[in-house]
């Protein structure tokens, strides 16, 4: 045990406090509020509206893929619109927003000890053209001729031609100018969350003691600052092709007999584009899930993380290589056999890091003290979940395998597994393990168990069919398959039992809203610290934290966040703001 | 997608750096306590607010860098026909070089505690920073009445796009140095007017810098510069 300087030796500040702006009136306490905590929560309460919209619109899709021709008012063009919605709002709107905004904005400050975040007003902008953003969004719902359904990789040029929904209509110009919106939003978020950490840790808070949570979401901040301008020039280049007629993506085309005024440009150029941020943003999304998880983990088994420097350095690693990675969704669309070996490689090579995360996810568990309370069943979820997920990865990150399955139903269990299911079973994780600090109550236990089961399993009935779907050939953004022979009747009743599954797993999902409000007022009080955590957020002197989130002082840290189970210490538990040691902590391999 | 992949591997190469002065290697299990060099580890000495403008212009750099990885990939197709660059953009180009040099000199007046040097550094730089966007509109109308429209060809699409997104930085750039322009004639405290200041000064610098190599890409030389390259290297 190294104890590097007694208890009262610590030097005082160099650093004045920062000055927090005080708010006069409700208005600027709560709406245009510059607090993180409430801008996390009107992040997150914005990302589960719209979130609910695209539960809403995979019912509809699922009504129609089960029971084809039964429901009148789901035309294909319908269908392509709600494939599109769905994808674009669950990816960008709920899955970015909700990590990094939301648990993004409540967590950072609290957790590294700082008042708030460094720019609060910046901050307080970033919310609302987020909004903004939502709103232009939803309002395409609403437009002439509807949301556009190009499919949420809007790929050109069938995404600005007369034939996709929305594509000759007011449909993708929204879609385009809500995505360039977002992006602006999200850019003035981002420098909050990364400056913030950078330099309004607290004393003793060095970038080696900061929970994983804080890296995962810092790593995929950097990661989502550098990615989304690919977004963004992608779209300002598809607006001009087509509200300005220029050539960028557009080739010559001919459309509905008549030669279009574009000529010569390159729909593939769109593609390096739009999977240069693609496929980080698969990492954005999935990184903060890692950090949460891990602190869930090792909270809920009352045990240090393993390997804490390798879960680092396994964070920075895959934000690093991700970016190297994007041509593997684009094998189908032709390329030099060398760039295809090349992209095989780096996506395999990605496994390496993540599958050091997972062991040492599983060697937390390991002789743990566990305890199987919500936060603590989501995480193991989720783990199984990812796992699953990340091994189907494997069969598409080779080209030879890619090429027959693209396209098909296995891409879709694909990716909703490993970006779909396991990270939105982080964010339950975490909403049930950290809603008794922002609300000072806890989540019902036996509705909280049923929407454990009813989600975890359900999910695994809805996506693991779809697997033998994909490898009977069925091919995926089809409204109707009734009249093919792969469609055969065994198929066809599989489809049916995935809708009837998505139905249930989407109500349990209102049963846990019915929780988040029902609990503000009738859960079980909390107390500050429910879970017998040492990460920061969990010893503020107030709970819910007040606008500043400590007292008069900062806290100090004199250790790292995973001080459980120290053999010697009087409890399970040493928070990081405890000075002095005690015996010997477990040293870790 | 190689001019995009350059830029991140400095990003990626700075960031490294970074990291490497963060004692990465430590045990955080075995270590307690408070010392000099955690101390020392809090923070960068640097201003807040320096860091967040540098992060952004990391974020506006990449953009651009994006564009220009768009640009040599749309060049390589058939149909592209280079556009003769007016020579106004040389003036233009004088004009933002003045501009950066003004708010360099406020910049080092308000170190000395020269106020009314200040106000004339940051008024000329606003003044010269006007122009040049007055400028680059007035290039933009020369072409299209010489036939060089938005759609026509996709040399003219991006030379319009990229000279745009530029113009539009340096708009929102306007607005921060009004600010602080403000702030020099209502009296602000000296050292926030002079942070503000800096803060100007390092925006300019970089977009003059990216209008330096936006310059090179649209005028071809920053191809021609790549071809030598490749032809040296095989």
């Amino acid at each position: 045990m190294v104890d590097i300087t007694p208890a009262d030796a610590v030097p005082p500040a160099e650093v004045g406090e920062m000055e927090l702006y005080h708010p006069h009136s409700w208005w600027t306490k709560y709406v245009f509020s510059q607090d993180a905590k409430v801008i996390a929560i009107q992040y997150s309460a914005t990302a589960t509206a719209i979130g609910m919209v695209a539960l809403v619109l995979s019912w509809l899709m699922r009504l129609q893929l089960g029971f084809p021709g039964t429901f009148d008012f789901i035309t294909p063009e319908a269908y392509y619109q709600f494939i599109t919605m769905h994808g674009m709002i669950m990816v960008i709107y709920l899955l970015t927003a909700l990590f990094l905004g939301g648990f993004g904005n409540y967590l950072i400050p609290l957790m590294v000890g700082a008042r708030d975040m460094v720019f609060p007003y910046v901050n307080m902008l970033s919310y609302w053209i987020y909004l903004l953003a939502v709103l232009v969004l939803v309002s395409s719902f609403f437009a002439p001729g509807g949301p556009t359904g190009a499919g949420w990789t809007l790929y050109p040029p069938q995404a600005i031609m007369t034939g996709t929904p929305g594509g000759q209509d007011w449909g993708i110009i929204l879609m385009l100018v809500s995505l360039i919106l977002f992006i602006i939003g999200f850019t003035m978020g981002g420098l909050n969350y990364v400056v913030t950490v950078l330099q309004a840790r607290t004393r003793g808070m060095t970038l080696m003691r900061l929970p994983l949570t804080v890296w995962g979401i810092f790593t995929a901040t950097v990661m989502a600052l550098l990615a989304f301008p690919a977004l963004f020039v992608a779209c300002v280049m598809m607006l001009f092709d087509r509200a300005l007629g220029t050539s960028f993506f557009m080739p010559a085309i001919v459309e509905m007999g008549e030669q279009l005024q574009h000529s010569g440009g390159s729909p593939i150029l769109f593609q390096h584009l739009f999977w240069f941020f693609g496929h980080p943003e698969v990492y954005i999304v999935a990184l903060p899930a890692f950090g949460i998880v891990s602190d869930l983990i090792s909270t809920h088994a009352r045990k240090n993380i393993f390997g804490y420097r390798m879960m680092v350095w396994a964070i920075v690693g895959i934000g690093a290589l991700s970016f190297v990675v994007w041509a593997h969704h684009m094998y189908v669309s032709g390329m030099h056999p060398y760039f295809g070996f090349f992209f095989a490689t780096t996506t395999l090579i990605i496994a390496v890091p993540t599958a050091i995360k997972v062991y040492n996810w599983v060697l937390t568990l390991w002789r743990g003290d566990i305890h199987l309370t919500i936060p603590m069943l989501f995480a193991l979820a989720f783990i199984v979940t990812f796992v699953n997920g990340g091994l189907t990865g494997l069969f598409l990150g080779n080209v030879v395998v890619d090429v027959p399955l693209s396209d098909t139903m296995f891409v879709v269990a694909h990716f909703h597994m490993v970006m779909g299911v396991a990270p939105i079973l982080v964010i339950f994780g975490a909403i049930y393990h950290w809603y008794p600090k922002v609300t000072g109550r806890m989540l019902n236990e036996a509705l909280g168990q049923f929407h454990f089961w009813v989600t975890f399993l359900g999910a695994y009935l809805i996506f693991f069919p779809m697997h033998y779907l994909g490898l009977v050939g069925l091919p995926r953004r089809y409204a109707e398959l009734t009249d093919m022979t792969i469609m055969t009747e065994s198929a066809h009743h599989l489809n049916s039992f995935i809708s009837i599954m998505a139905f249930i797993v989407g109500f349990a999902q209102l049963v846990f809203l019915f929780n988040l409000i029902w609990s503000i007022r009738h859960g079980r009080e909390a107390g500050g610290n429910p879970w017998r955590a040492t990460t920061l957020e969990w010893q503020t002197s107030e709970t819910p934290p007040v606008h500043g989130n400590f007292g008069k002082e900062l806290p100090i840290v004199y250790r790292w966040a995973y001080d459980y189970s120290v053999p010697g210490a009087k409890e399970d538990f040493i928070p990081q703001n405890v000075p002095g040691s005690f015996g010997t902590s477990k040293e870790p391999a | 997608m190689s001019v995009i992949l350059v830029f991140l591997l400095v990003v990626v190469g700075f960031v490294g750096w970074w990291l490497s002065h963060q004692r990465l290697m430590s045990k955080p299990w075995l270590e307690q306590g408070m010392a000099g060099d955690f101390v020392a580890l809090d923070r960068s000495a640097l201003p807040t607010a320096k860091i967040g403008l540098g992060v952004f212009l990391a974020v506006v750099g990449c953009l651009f860098a994006l564009f220009t990885s768009a640009y040599f990939m749309r060049m390589a197709l058939s149909d592209w026909q280079a556009l003769p660059l007016p020579r106004l953009l040389w003036l233009n180009t004088g004009v933002l070089v003045l501009s950066s040099v003004a708010l360099q000199c406020a910049s080092v007046a308000a170190r000395r505690g020269q106020l009314e040097t200040v106000k004339l550094g940051l008024v000329t730089a606003g003044i010269t920073a006007l122009a040049f966007l007055v400028g680059q509109l007035v290039a933009w109308r020369e072409l299209s009445t010489e036939g060089y429209l938005l759609s026509s060809n996709p040399a003219n699409s991006f030379f319009y796009l990229i000279t745009g997104m530029h113009g539009l930085h340096i708009l929102g750039g306007l607005v921060g140095l009004g600010r602080t322009t403000a702030g020099a004639w209502n009296g602000a405290r000296p050292e926030r007017l002079r942070l503000g200041i800096e803060l100007c000064a390092m925006y300019w610098h970089f977009l003059l810098f990216v209008w330096l190599a936006i310059f090179a890409l649209l005028a071809g030389w920053a191809a021609t510069f790549i071809d030598i390259c490749r032809q040296l290297l095989t």
